[in-house]
């Protein structure tokens, strides 16, 4: 049993060992051990050089990562949450990712972005907004999210390993949960493919009087699909679900096969409905062969379309709960 | 102070007389008898051995006058009478002193250069503002398209930075870049190619005017003022890695006001890196005179904590003793400097300004008849016996030539192929597909 949070440190640690050019920068990532103690005890292992406490410099400090990518370094560059990316974000999208199509192979740009995304807890809503599809939808970026403990390794490790600017969107009310991790994980060459959706939950039998559905989601939502999945179980509703794992590209083979066997889809997530990752997988599986196996329209399941709001009762409402995804299986079942 | 040479020059100014001198001389000579051999220290003509040179110098000189008078003779001859052995091989020269921020010490104000040097920085400079000429045109004739930000004026910025750098040393600069895309390897070629949007550019064409890249020099960049914190983390590279390379991080008077830039600053100096921050002040951001836009337009020294200094921009052996003094103070682990470097575009902010509407005509007159770089390196080595007329004229016959060559490539290269429309979005990456205007449309791209 490791926490996301361990994983996240043991995949840095190791990919710092095996590789001389992998250095981690961001804000209190050295002697304060991490904002969220994501990087505990790695400056007192690897000192200054390697791992940089940075001045609340974002623009600059994103700028200033991306060069040392460009000049033969392999940055893992932090944000302490990506809300706070977003002053940096033309670095991200214009130094970085653009980059290697203008220079037309000539000027590669090996970097990780890394850090908290979406909601937590009672941050309000400049702390609290879910940036996949605004990554997502840029070419010469990889973005991927992962839940569990191994898919927060295993995409990290692929993420420093790749030679072109990776997007890691974590979640903070993950980091302290555990997961059961494999005896191949613990590898230290232990790598997920980026672009690669896992099925966590398989329909295993489809009658044709059986009510089955596919429920797709990335992160945090991907355990409230769970939850749902095993309340849904007991009512005789099978679920598929399956765990995006990388955003961009998006696994649309993975989804089109268990639509095409289910024959109901049900996207999950936390940002808002406009132009989001469900509104993106809705449009590609209406053009692709799973189209013609709809039983029902594809239904998202979204945060609420408002900037977050503080009080308790009224944050509990403004994100997907286990009961709002029952509640669309059922409508999307006709059940 | 320079020595004069002690024998005459005769100059009678007339068109075609080149084929008369070459009867008379010959081809290039280059012999160095020890009377003109430097020992580190000016040349006196009036020393060793000039007897004997002085009387074959006059009667090469009427051999040649006897053979003009038998040309038709119109009203100018061009002659300059000497082999190459007469030349100074190098002199010294007082260049401006330059304001300091924060430092005990400034760049020296007695420099040497050498015969060698100077020829070269006249050829880099004349190619290069040839080659933005030869940009205007053809942006002109619809050949190059977009943007198209022009150089011409600013010579001396790149060509005495590179003058003073290695090879190895790192540069970035804006999106006026062509000049700095050459000197740091490029070829004219390559250049051109890339502004007309050719599969021969030096970015395969998929880039353009400011995204031209090369080993050691990361563009070309188009958002204002992102490339310095690029720069820094280059630097820090370098730092990194430990092999005494620097950054040579350039911006402009407009950019100078990016919040971005302070952070870098702060960085830079927090962290020593090695990186000469250069702000090419050349008056206007676009069509906004630097009073208008900057509180201080002290530039040099806006970095308050890191020192600095402001340099004549339009003189190349000013621009190069600076970067020497800045790339010393980098190379010894002081960590970063600032250099404003006094400077002048000919042309508008881009090919869709016209430069006139925000400065008078005469100012860009006066500034090309009083400090133009070429114009004065050409004067400065012609009066100090360092090259003839005739000498720097073949240069811009040659570069000429050679900016003609390039043109011709780039408007009859063929453009990108279609099939190459979506490559190199990854490096090192398998083979992706990429979904087109259409979902029926299935493009691939490779790395």
């Amino acid at each position: 049993q490791v926490t996301v949070r361990d994983a996240i440190n043991q995949a840095i640690d190791e990919e710092m060992t095996r590789d001389e050019r992998v250095y981690l920068l961001g804000e209190e990532v050295a002697q304060y051990d991490g904002a969220y103690k994501v990087s505990r005890g790695l400056w007192k292992k690897y000192g200054d050089k390697r791992i940089m406490d940075t001045p609340i410099s974002e623009m600059g400090f994103t700028g200033i990562a991306v060069g040392s990518a460009m000049a033969g370094l392999r940055p893992i560059c932090e944000f302490m949450t990506f809300n706070f990316a977003m002053q940096a974000i033309d670095h991200i999208i214009n130094s970085a990712a653009k980059t290697c199509y203008m220079s037309a192979g000539l000027q590669p740009v090996p970097i990780v972005f890394r850090g908290p995304n979406g909601a937590a807890m009672g941050v309000a809503a400049q702390h609290s907004q879910c940036f996949a599809s605004w990554y997502a939808h840029c070419p010469g970026l990889k973005v991927v999210s992962p839940w569990s403990s191994e898919d927060a390794k295993g995409l990290l490790k692929a993420a420093v390993r790749d030679d072109n600017p990776v997007v890691v969107l974590e979640n903070e009310l993950l980091y302290g949960v555990s997961f059961e991790m494999s005896e191949e994980s613990q590898s230290k060459d232990f790598v997920l493919p980026i672009g690669k959706a896992k099925v966590e939950r398989q329909v295993l039998l489809v009658t044709a009087s059986g009510s089955h559905i596919t429920l797709v989601s990335f992160s945090r939502d991907v355990g409230n699909c769970m939850d749902a999945a095993a309340v849904l179980a007991k009512e005789g509703i099978d679920c598929e679900v399956i765990n995006l794992r990388t955003i961009r590209p998006l696994d649309v083979e993975c989804i089109q096969t268990s639509v095409m066997k289910t024959n109901h889809l049900v996207t999950v997530e936390g940002g808002w409905p406009q132009s989001g990752v469900g509104a993106e997988i809705c449009a590609k599986i209406m053009e692709g062969p799973a189209f013609n196996y709809l039983d029902s329209p594809v239904t998202r399941v979204t945060g609420v379309d408002i900037p977050m709001p503080y009080a308790k009762i009224l944050e509990e409402h403004t994100m997907p709960q286990i009961k709002d995804i029952i509640f669309a299986v059922k409508k999307t079942l006709n059940v | 102070m320079c020595d004069r040479a002690t024998f005459i020059t005769i100059i009678i100014i007339k068109r075609g007389a080149v084929a008369g001198f070459r009867a008379v001389f010959g081809g290039r000579e280059e012999e160095e008898g020890p009377d003109v051999e430097s020992q580190g220290r000016t040349e006196r003509r009036s020393d060793t051995g000039q007897g004997a040179t002085s009387e074959k110098m006059l009667t090469n000189i009427s051999n040649l006058l006897r053979a003009c008078a038998h040309r038709h003779v119109s009203t100018e001859t061009v002659v300059s009478a000497r082999t190459y052995a007469d030349f100074t091989t190098q002199a010294t020269f007082e260049i401006k002193k330059c304001d300091v921020h924060k430092l005990d010490e400034a760049p020296a104000t007695q420099v040497v250069m050498t015969r060698d040097e100077g020829l070269q920085y006249y050829r880099v400079m004349q190619l290069m503002r040839r080659m933005e000429l030869k940009a205007d045109q053809l942006y002109k004739q619809k050949i190059i398209r977009g943007f198209c930000h022009l150089y011409d004026g600013q010579e001396a910025c790149a060509v005495g930075i590179e003058a003073a750098i290695n090879p190895t040393d790192h540069l970035i600069t804006s999106y006026r870049a062509h000049g700095y895309t050459y000197t740091r390897g490029g070829t004219v070629k390559e250049i051109l190619a890339e502004l007309t949007g050719r599969r021969g550019g030096i970015a395969k064409g998929k880039g353009g005017s400011m995204h031209m890249y090369c080993k050691n020099f990361y563009g070309g960049n188009g958002i204002v003022g992102a490339q310095v914190p690029l720069g820094a983390g280059v630097a820090l590279a370098c730092k990194y890695q430990g092999k005494n390379e620097l950054c040579v991080c350039l911006y402009g008077d407009g950019a100078a006001n990016q919040g971005q830039i302070f952070e870098t600053y702060n960085m830079a100096a927090l962290w020593k890196l090695p990186v000469i921050f250069i702000c090419e002040n050349n008056r206007y951001g676009m069509g906004t005179s630097v009073e208008r836009a900057a509180a201080s337009t002290d530039y040099y020294k806006r970095g308050e904590f890191i020192p600095g200094l402001r340099v004549d921009g339009m003189d190349v052996l000013c621009v190069r003793e600076a970067t020497r003094f800045a790339a010393d103070h980098c190379r010894s682990g002081k960590g970063p400097i600032i250099m404003e470097l006094q400077t002048y575009r000919y042309h508008g902010h881009s090919m869709s300004d016209p430069g006139i509407s925000y400065r008078t005509r005469e100012e860009v007159q006066e500034v090309r008849s009083k400090s133009d770089p070429i114009s004065n390196l050409k004067d400065r080595m012609l009066s100090n016996n360092m090259a003839s007329v005739e000498e720097l004229k073949e240069i811009d016959v040659d570069v000429r030539k050679e900016i003609e060559d390039a043109a011709q490539f780039a408007t009859t290269d063929p453009e990108p192929p279609l099939e190459e429309l979506c490559n190199h979005i990854f490096s090192n990456n398998p083979e992706v597909a990429v979904r087109g205007t259409n979902p029926w449309s299935k493009l691939k791209s490779v790395s």
